[in-house]
């Protein structure tokens, strides 16, 4: 009980989902989290993507300038979602807690390091299905440890 | 690690990347023998390769959304060829629309030791390339047909792919839940 109170002073990171262009959703990682999702994560992703998709939609629809760019984060009391998207559709989605600045060239790192090197690369995987590398696993976890906002 | 971080370009000898693509295309005619067949398999594996060498070029060139197809087509000769083939093929021959255009390839490090054997008339010796554009552009919303309309191995006084936008895909809904 006491730890939890040391540990929402620090920033901290929670989960990570990788989606395809076609809404997949490749990998899902957790770290930290205090309490588990309440539903399997294979349900998480699906509304997660579901959400996306509409957010990113409505906020291109009501955006007052071109080009229409889609959202890079949004705050809850409890935590932060930091969303990236590449052009070729793929999306990086990191929950922090709300103390994290903007994250944006991690989860460009992310892609360029990681997913790039250790997927896009691994001529054993087949494009759009979920990645099951261990490799990409170690990697994506050492990665994430190494941030400064992990606890 | 800065913004702006740009790849530092690792170089391979130009001369194992053309022999190596060569020996490649030896073994498939070896495979399947009619020059159609070799084109279309050569296609084919450049279209997998596109698939995958999108997210290379994106992750590595900070290239940005482009306005029109005009600009993408500019920057896939400006960037992507600079930074895969280390050539930048000259964009023409655009049609009315602005829906079909040409690149032109001065050079073809492809097919710089080759001489086409007359048998094989047919052959689309660097017909790869076809598929790796039409793999890329795929992957960021373009559908796209490319072809080969002449070649310098095959006589012609220059080496132009044709482009030509079939139409831009939509971002994929979510599926509905039932």
């Amino acid at each position: 009980c006491v730890l939890f109170f040391f540990s929402s002073a620090f920033t901290m990171i929670f989960s990570f989902f990788l989606f395809d262009r076609t809404g997949t959703c490749l990998y899902t990682a957790e770290w930290k989290r205090l309490s588990t999702f309440s539903n399997p994560p294979e349900a998480t992703a699906k509304l997660m993507y579901g959400m996306l998709y509409s957010v990113k939609t409505f906020v291109q629809r009501i955006s007052p300038t071109e080009p229409r760019q889609g959202f890079h984060y949004y705050k809850t009391g409890s935590y932060k979602l930091n969303y990236f998207e590449t052009l070729s559709g793929l999306k990086f989605v990191l929950t922090t807690d709300l103390n994290v600045g903007d994250i944006k060239e991690d989860l460009q790192a992310i892609y360029r390091q990681i997913y790039v090197e250790y997927v896009v690369k691994n001529p054993y995987y087949k494009l759009g299905e979920p990645i099951d590398s261990e490799l990409f696993k170690q990697k994506l976890d050492e990665f994430a440890k190494d941030l400064s906002y992990f606890l | 690690m800065s913004r702006n971080q740009q790849r530092e370009v690792k170089k391979i000898s130009g001369e194992l990347f053309t022999l190596t693509y060569g020996s490649l295309v030896a073994q498939i005619i070896k495979d399947f023998e009619h020059d159609e067949e070799v084109n279309k398999q050569l296609d084919k594996m450049g279209y997998n390769i596109g698939l995958r060498l999108i997210d290379d070029f994106l992750a590595h060139s900070n290239a940005t959304k482009c306005k029109n197809f005009q600009e993408t087509v500019d920057v896939l000769a400006k960037v992507g060829f600079k930074m895969y083939l280390g050539i930048v093929p000259a964009v023409g021959n655009w049609s009315s629309d602005g829906n079909e255009c040409s690149l032109i390839l001065d050079d073809n490090p492809l097919s710089t030791f080759v001489e086409l054997p007359p048998e094989h008339d047919k052959l689309l010796y660097s017909n790869l390339l076809c598929g790796v554009l039409r793999g890329t552009l795929e992957m960021i919303q373009l559908r796209v047909d490319v072809s080969f309309v002449r070649d310098k191995l095959r006589g012609d006084d220059a080496t132009e792919i044709r482009l030509k936008l079939v139409e831009t895909l939509k971002d994929q809904a979510p599926p509905s839940d039932e």
